[in-house]
């Protein structure tokens, strides 16, 4: 087995250049480094003027998403000898702007988080003296895999209909209002189904299901959108039909 | 320079600060209020705590039962009152937290559940599945995004806190995006930055865990608290530090040594059982597992590896739909990162640094010293963990203080005179000065920044690990002081504005050479053994001299002025911490 391999790192510093290049290193390769490993290994050993951002390494925390070879990939989820013997191509997560190297801007996407209302909406609040809502393991299961998005965005770069129209509110966003719309705590969805149902909503979805592919925590969003196109068709025949009581 | 204005400002966007946040928003909409992190809050440490968070309410339980576990965990050294405030509120703020939605684990009659958990002798540990913090930290996040008052500052980093007149007045910090050097101006300013554990090789911490806030206090004049007190818990991934959650202890799992034997019964841990026994063998308290493998480790009873001695965590035995169901981020986190499937196979651990139980001296609405400044979670020191905190009391840590020291920065924000930026803009002026000079347009050097953080990284663990005597802490004391001055000769390839994380970097190496120093000279000043503070020359308790928290002081020296405060008995003497029985 070689002992290194190469990485061909996207470089983009918007103050010397104008467009992004890529620059190769060799890294030592083992079998245990996850890629991101290497790309420490160049900020700390090589080259420290790459910028990449990270922190918890056990991928949860969602911040180290990037292309490899092409693929929307959590790079301390995705370990060097499944790319051997390389070279290992990095680039920032695609249809972001990038910032410099492999960071993106994702102000986009912090504000599509918040249009749709990620919260628990009530009529009415019950008070902390009458303790929790009683929620069941079955309704607690009926919303529990859309709460598992850790924002990693490996979906917005997955998803094609971004690539076209940037201002798609986009899977994970969806995903996240049914989080809240199946949670039985919740009595928000009506709410919600008005600003997805807008033109940057669900339609918009053409269900290629890339975007469950590339989801490290197996949180579906297509599965998500096409449950809630469900919901949305239903609702929009209820307030067509003759014998609807709206 | 751009200056903006703010009544409250809370640094870092974890479990503490988007809890204080909410607070702050509460008492009063009318007050300005921001949150500024160097990093999106989604990503903050919280993120990664896996087992639980406790508060009594069960019916089996009580709130004394609590603190007497929280107490003795800590041999003695947490203040009772605060401890004694803990459990009260405790179960207040989780119940808001569900009613926030966050997807806690539950009973068939929908009730919240609870499981046991290491040092507790009922079962309190409110859970969701082996996520809680990932569940608690988006739950937070995504309520503070309905309160408009709560504006954020994401990706700026906090350079020094600006202080006149004896008051902290605001902020210097970095846009990372840009470069640009802003100055945040706010009556009252709280750090919410979480621990230091990152100035260790071998730690749970993410990267960000630097010591920011500790940093900042201690620049600024206000004491770290019992620095000396750095929990390992006993069962991380070798090689990543990755941790596996006590709570497959809880469920079940056994440590078992080289021969398949499960030595915690050597220890003075109780009697091994099939079933899991509350304060006993595997749900003894973090410390004393920890040392037991250290000396197991002597025994020559370890197995070898080659990233250190490890031991067998087994929780085959609890079978594949339990695992899946509890703690099926252990399965995850083995099968990703060590390769193995834990329903087959056993998972090799060692001791690794976890979390801090000092921070900045506060007292148990956060306040600090320095009037103006608070702060809470693992960044402070209230202090309810003294020398070794139990398990799954930290998540419920952040919610508690987080909410009582917001509480308390609203209401001094609410009484203070506003600030002008006259007073303050000498100070602004030397920090714009300072970080051009010694980062951005800083020329030579040969030292790179990671040689420095590995050397710092080193010494902590030779000299400040599990067990500690004088002889290595006079010599890390010395190493560290001779590494300040080369990390002063640091060399940097990156001069540019644009999202600069070599400069970041420089910045938190000195952060954590701050909390380095302190952990040290605190270590080497406790002539005892408490808790997590083993000293091999001084391996007994001594109440008499060391009842006390320790408060370490920045001086213009290389070493920090080391002052002893009270600790607060209300209830329960100090006694003899027994597990097993």
């Amino acid at each position: 087995m070689a002992d290194t391999i190469t990485v061909s790192v996207s470089r983009y510093r918007p103050e010397q250049e104008s467009e992004p290049t890529f620059q190769d290193y060799d890294v030592p390769f083992r079998d245990d480094w996850a890629v991101l490993d290497a790309i420490n290994h160049i900020k700390d050993n090589i080259d420290g003027s790459l910028s990449h951002r990270w922190s918890c390494r056990m991928g949860v925390c969602g911040s180290c998403g990037m292309m490899v070879n092409g693929e929307p990939t959590l790079t301390c989820a995705a370990f060097l000898s499944q790319y051997a013997p390389g070279p290992i191509r990095i680039e920032p997560l695609r249809y972001f702007p990038v910032i410099r190297d492999l960071v993106v801007d994702i102000t986009s996407f912090m504000t599509k988080l918040k249009k749709v209302k990620p919260w628990i909406i009530r009529k009415e609040e019950k008070a902390l003296s009458e303790g929790e809502y009683r929620q069941s393991p079955d309704e607690l299961d009926a919303y529990k895999k859309y709460s598992m998005c850790i924002n990693c965005l490996l979906c917005y770069s997955a998803c094609p209909v971004i690539g076209l129209e940037p201002n798609f509110i986009g899977p994970a966003s969806i995903a996240l209002a049914q989080r809240y719309n199946l949670d039985s705590r919740d009595e928000g969805a009506l709410e919600r189904l008005s600003i997805l149902s807008q033109d940057d909503g669900m339609w918009q979805c053409t269900f290629v299901g890339e975007c469950s592919e590339v989801c490290p925590k197996d949180v579906d969003p297509a599965g998500a959108i096409q449950r809630y196109k469900l919901t949305g068709a239903a609702n929009w025949f209820e307030t067509i039909l003759p014998w609807s009581s709206k | 320079m751009d200056v903006f204005s703010h009544d409250v400002l809370i640094v870092g966007g974890g479990g503490a600060g988007l809890r204080a946040a909410i607070a702050v928003a509460e008492t009063d909409p009318k007050l300005s209020l921001a949150v500024v992190s160097k990093v999106y809050p989604m990503r903050s440490h919280t993120v990664s705590a896996e087992g639980g968070a406790a508060a009594v309410i069960k019916d089996d339980d009580s709130l004394d039962d609590h603190a007497y576990d929280t107490i003795s965990g800590a041999d003695w050294l947490c203040d009772q009152d605060a401890v004694e405030l803990f459990v009260n509120e405790a179960p207040g703020e989780m119940l808001q937290l569900e009613h926030w939605g966050c997807p806690w684990s539950r009973l068939s009659d929908g009730s919240v559940a609870v499981r046991p958990f290491g040092g507790m002798k009922k079962q309190r540990t409110w859970f969701a599945a082996d996520k809680t913090g990932f569940h608690m930290l988006h739950a937070l996040f995504q309520t503070t995004l309905k309160y408009d008052p709560i504006q954020r500052y994401d990706e700026y980093f906090v350079t020094k806190l600006l202080v006149d007149d004896g008051r902290c007045r605001g902020v210097v910090a970095i846009e990372l995006a840009t470069g640009r050097i802003v100055t945040i101006l706010a009556k009252s300013v709280m750090l919410c930055t979480g621990g230091c554990g990152k100035v260790f090789p071998f730690t749970t911490n993410a990267n960000i865990k630097n010591g920011d806030g500790m940093s900042l206090a201690y620049r600024a004049g206000a004491p770290l608290k019992d620095m000396e007190f750095v929990q390992y818990h006993p069962t991380g991934l070798p090689f990543t530090g990755i941790l596996i959650t006590e709570a497959s202890r809880a469920e079940g799992g056994w440590l078992l040594n080289k021969d398949g034997y499960r030595y915690l019964q050597d220890y003075d841990l109780g009697k091994p059982e099939p079933h899991p026994v509350l304060r006993s063998m595997e749900l003894g308290p973090r410390d004393r597992l920890s040392q037991a493998f250290v000396q197991e480790q002597e025994k020559g009873r370890t197995f070898e590896g080659p990233y250190g001695n490890y031991v067998h965590l087994d929780i085959r035995h609890l079978g594949k739909a339990k695992i899946d169901k509890s703690i099926p981020f252990v399965r995850e986190l083995c099968r990703k990162y060590v390769n193995i499937d834990p329903v087959h196979e056993m998972i090799p651990v060692r001791p690794v640094v976890h979390y801090i139980m000092g921070g900045v001296h506060t007292d148990l609405d956060g306040a600090t010293p320095l009037a103006g400044l608070y702060s809470a979670g693992e960044a402070a020191c209230v202090s309810i963990n003294g020398a070794n905190r139990l398990g799954s009391n930290s998540l419920t840590e952040l919610l508690v203080f987080g909410a009582r020291a917001g509480n308390a920065a609203a209401k001094f924000a609410l009484e203070v005179e506003g600030n002008g930026i006259s007073a303050i803009s000498a100070q602004v002026g030397d920090e714009q000065r300072r970080l051009e000079k010694d980062f951005l347009e800083k020329q030579g050097g040969t030292e790179r920044i990671a040689t420095v953080r590995e050397e710092m990284q080193k010494i902590m663990e030779e000299c400040v690990g599990i067990y500690r005597n004088g002889k290595d802490l006079e010599r890390g004391a010395e190493e560290l002081a001779k590494l300040r001055e080369r990390a002063d000769n640091i060399a940097l390839d990156d001069h540019s504005h644009t999202f600069n994380t070599e400069l970041t970097a420089a910045l938190e190496l000195g952060y954590m050479m701050d909390s380095a120093e302190a952990i040290i000279h605190s270590a080497k000043a406790r002539h005892e053994s408490r808790g997590s503070h083993q000293r091999t020359d001084f391996p007994e308790r001594d109440d008499d001299k060391f009842l006390q928290h320790s408060l370490a002081y920045r001086t213009e020296s290389d070493a920090p002025r080391i002052e002893y405060t009270p600790v607060s008995i209300t209830r329960w003497p100090p006694g003899k911490r027994v597990y097993g029985k």
